[in-house]
């Protein structure tokens, strides 16, 4: 038994947050750019986050404050169990457990605006499951495994083999990065029209909770792009990097989409993955024989 | 075997005492020591034979057997006069022509119709007999308060609760037997027990409606008889091969193309029993019955032995097409069933729907019956029993509470009904969230399909139907926690049933979670290993984080006492209007207005009409394959 499992796990959690919030950081900067602006300093997500902690404590009821920081708790485990190598199913269901917590966060407050955004995210939640069950699914037909540990270290070129269930991939990252034309629930963007969304009731140090959540989610995320990638870890970072940079450039030149359209994307991104996964088994002959 | 006899004997004892018991505080003693008897003479049975592995027992066989022919008639009698009375002739049909069935196997093979041993025991009985003993028992005691308030709110339904008890008991005696018969002639005759009773428990209110729905119930279990006795007369005919009607020997022989066909003929009946699709109407319908009927159909017995009788045969089924297609329509029956729920409000239609999810997922995995399917299968009998009882009977105790039954209205139940509130929640945890039993075995079944040959179909179908049961399970659990304001207490009511039942469940819940890799080893592990000389089991370090998940959950409620005092309290943002904490809000002409909040039901997307014909369709074909590609396999 090595415990080298353990320095991932720890590295992600004390490094995450200020990766995440880099990227944000960044992300804010070149969406900037992109609408002819300045752009806040680099550091300033740091700075949002670190006034919310200095904010009066207010709630509309205290059970939000529990809901959260399960959200938060839940978000950072997965991710850790991720940088650990753990399983890739396990960490999927966890990270699920974890919007669970946020969506009833949002239900507690009992307020018009957050139970609209909590049914949105609900929606998001459907809309993103099945695409990211099968990319765990399609990880597994050309690795023989589940766990992050082997994927990570496979010396098979995993894209070459998944590139319609990497594409669909990218299509529900856009649903979990919050992004645009899929950022139904809640957004970073000011033309939100359901006011804040899920997030509505939450304030202070509850808002920075789930703000840093999100950057912990963000980098979990990168990761699972990089897994795609793992036989060449040069490529690998390339193709996060350019990935991203994707991602903010769809979110300046997208508008808001409706729920249908958020859970039509999402599912048909799956059917994409099916079909990819399909041609793997059965055309390409890549039988789905795990280990025992 | 003693022990065997009185868990299926003592129930039809206690039947017959509770025929005269009138008064409800002497039957809640009676019903609460013989639930206790019932309850500890399982675990009896789980502590005497957990480790002995399948052990058989003679029993006597010739007076029984005659027993049993003779109350057979004396039921298809019964029913016969049942379907005059309400001239549901198909009902008479069907039970005409099940009965001559019997017959004519009686007269022409009477010769075959003695196995050696009539009753076993194994692993995956023993877990049935827990979950009809402890589950099944508990539903009965809370049936007993249950009833009476029952009563108390419905004036106008005759008071027949002497036959009520009766019939509930019998049915749990029926379940013992259908669980230990190795003859599958006595498992035939506890299986049309189990029919009858749970048409005498749909239709106790005597309503039109009640009435027609236990007919309905009646003619699709009977319909299942029907391929059941037709499977058994094909088994006794081809004895030599087959190993005729004795159920370990049929499980074991060698000429499996033989045995295939009475096999899914058997698997027809089991997808009867169990509401897949076509045939889930008849779970829907006997939603009218008394709470606690639906909860004992749901949770522990009925579609139960359903599902036990696939997963019995799984291993005739694995890696046969016909197996497959069996699998096939579980799976459908999954991702239907659980989109259709997304579209009801009606608490006990949504769980009714996610009964027949469930069964649909436990009959994929017992059609297509790898040894991790079967792993799997049985897990999630085990936390979908747990589970849907205490849901079932948490919704009869709001809804006499509350006086209604719709998820809308059960809105802030966390601050009226709050302990109750804590149980649903944990019921509805239980159903879809890691590291809670249900999904555990979802994990299971994915990782297993990925292994088995065109097991892509199923990987998409589980993919999709995991979605959408988040999607309806979640905003049912929000509605539970919202915080709702200005709301008095309602937990106590003049007619308050005991909640000791429930109490009981909720912690069998969590038991279920902490103690599943000691269940798996001691129970599943073992009865997979000798059927398929391999077994599942799930990564040690995958069980620790998951005990580690349970911890973090059941320590994180803790916080709550870090909240307490430090946060100032403002109403909910209202637009800037706001009148009242309580979602009021300042209209225009100084109107003062209520804002309400309501869940999102996409009755456009996953409305009934829309999703069930074409499932139904889908089922229908697929079962019709099942039988000609059997067929082909001779």
């Amino acid at each position: 038994m090595t415990w080298t499992w353990l320095i991932g796990a720890v590295l992600f959690l004390v490094l995450a947050p200020v990766i995440g919030g880099l990227v944000a950081g960044i992300d804010r900067k070149i969406t900037a750019r992109m609408q002819g602006r300045v752009g806040p300093p680099l550091l300033q997500p740091f700075y949002d986050v670190g006034k919310l902690f200095e904010k009066e404590s207010v709630v509309v009821t205290t059970a939000q404050n529990f809901y959260v920081l399960a959200y938060l708790i839940f978000i950072a485990l997965s991710g850790a169990l991720f940088f650990a190598g753990g399983d890739l199913l396990l960490i999927i269901f966890a990270f699920t457990l974890a919007h669970v917590f946020l969506v009833l966060g949002a239900y507690a407050v009992h307020s018009p605006y957050s139970h609209i955004g909590a049914e949105r995210e609900l929606i998001q939640l459907m809309a993103y499951e099945p695409m990211i069950i099968l990319a765990a699914v399609g990880l597994y037909m050309v690795t023989n495994s589940f766990y992050v540990a082997d994927i990570a270290v496979s010396t098979i070129p995993a894209i070459l083999y998944l590139p319609g269930v990497f594409l669909g991939f990218v299509t529900i990252l856009t649903i979990k990065l919050r992004k645009s034309p899929f950022d139904i629930s809640t957004s970073h963007h000011a033309h939100q029209e359901i006011v804040k969304g899920i997030t509505t009731e939450f304030s202070g140090s509850t808002l920075a909770q789930v703000e840093i959540a999100h950057w912990y989610e963000n980098v979990f995320l990168l990761g699972f792009v990089f897994l795609f990638f793992s036989w060449n870890p040069v490529i690998g970072v390339i193709a996060v990097v350019v990935t991203y940079l994707a991602e903010i450039f769809v979110d300046n030149v997208t508008a808001r989409v409706r729920w249908q359209a958020a859970l039509k994307s999402g599912w048909f991104a799956a059917v994409l993955g099916i079909v990819n996964l399909a041609v793997l088994a059965y055309i390409l002959g890549y039988m789905m024989t795990g280990g025992v | 075997m003693q022990t065997l006899l009185f868990l299926i004997l003592f129930p039809i004892l206690v039947a017959c005492l509770l025929l005269f018991v009138k008064r409800t505080t002497v039957r809640y003693a009676v019903v609460a020591l013989s639930a206790l008897a019932i309850g500890g003479g399982s675990i009896y049975l789980l502590v005497r034979y957990a480790l002995e592995g399948a052990v058989y027992f003679a029993a006597p066989s010739e007076a029984a057997s005659l027993v049993m022919v003779a109350i057979e008639m004396g039921l298809a009698l019964f029913i016969v006069y049942m379907g005059a009375k309400f001239r549901n002739y198909l009902a008479i049909a069907l039970a005409a022509i099940q009965a001559a069935l019997v017959v004519y196997l009686e007269g022409t093979f009477s010769g075959s119709l003695h196995a050696v041993n009539n009753l076993f025991i194994d692993q995956l009985s023993i877990i049935m007999a827990l979950i009809i003993g402890i589950i099944g028992s508990l539903i009965a005691v809370y049936a007993v308060r249950y009833m009476e308030t029952y009563h108390h709110h419905h004036p106008e339904v005759r008071d027949r609760q002497k036959m009520f008890f009766f019939v509930i008991f019998v049915f749990l005696a029926a379940m013992f037997g259908l669980v230990f018969s190795n003859n599958l002639m006595w498992l035939f005759f506890f299986w049309e027990i189990t029919t009858i009773s749970s048409f005498l428990l749909i239709g106790y209110s005597e309503t039109e409606e009640a009435t027609r729905n236990a007919f309905r119930a009646l003619v699709m279990n009977l319909l299942g008889g029907v391929a059941f006795v037709v499977a058994i007369i094909i088994l006794v005919a081809t004895e030599a091969t087959s190993g005729g009607i004795d159920l370990a020997q049929v499980l074991a022989s060698g000429d499996t193309a033989i045995v295939l066909i009475p096999a899914v003929l058997i698997g027809f009946a089991g997808i009867t029993k169990a509401a897949l699709m076509p045939f889930s109407s008849w779970l829907l319908g006997a939603m009218v019955a008394p709470t606690p009927v639906s909860a004992l159909l749901h949770s522990s017995t009925m579609v139960k032995a359903g599902v036990y009788i696939l997963v019995r045969f799984s291993p005739v089924f694995a890696g046969t097409f016909a197996g497959f297609s069996i699998g096939l329509v579980g799976a459908v029956t999954f991702v239907v069933a659980s989109a259709i729920a997304i579209s009801q409000s009606n608490a006990k239609l949504v769980l009714a729907y996610s009964t027949i999810a469930n069964l649909g997922l436990i009959a994929a995995c017992a059609g297509v019956g790898t040894y991790m399917l079967v792993w799997a299968a049985i897990l999630l009998i085990i936390f979908h029993a747990v589970a849907k009882a205490l849901l079932f009977l948490g919704t009869g105790a709001i809804e006499h509470r509350i006086g209604s039954r719709d998820i809308e209205d059960m809105e802030g139940l966390i601050v009226r009904m709050p302990r109750m509130a804590v149980m649903m929640f944990i019921g509805i945890a239980g159903m879809f969230l890691a590291p809670f039993g249900m999904l555990i075995s979802k994990w299971a079944a994915i990782e297993a399909f990925v292994q088995v040959p065109f097991g892509l179909v199923f990987i998409a179908i589980l993919a999709y139907g995991s979605a959408v049961t988040v999607f309806f399970w979640a905003k049912w659990m929000g509605k539970l926690v919202a915080v709702t304001r200005h709301q008095e207490k309602v937990e106590k009511g003049f007619f308050e049933e005991p909640w000791a039942p429930l109490y009981i469940i909720t912690g069998l819940v969590i038991a279920a979670v902490l103690l599943f890799p000691v269940i798996s080893s001691i129970l599943i592990e073992p009865y997979v290993l000798a059927i398929y000389g391999v077994t599942a089991l799930m990564a040690q370090a995958n069980v620790a984080i998951m005990l580690l998940m349970m911890t973090l959950l059941l320590i994180l409620p803790v916080s709550f006492l870090l909240f307490r005092r430090s946060a100032k309290s403002l109403p909910a943002y209202m637009g800037g209007r706001t009148a009242t904490p309580d979602l009021h809000f300042a209209g225009s002409l100084g109107l003062t207005r209520e804002a309400q909040t309501r869940n999102y039901y996409l009755t456009e997307y996953f409305g009934e009409a829309k999703l069930f014909l074409p499932g139904a369709v889908v089922c229908t074909v697929l079962i019709l394959a099942s039988w000609v590609l059997a067929g082909v396999a001779l």
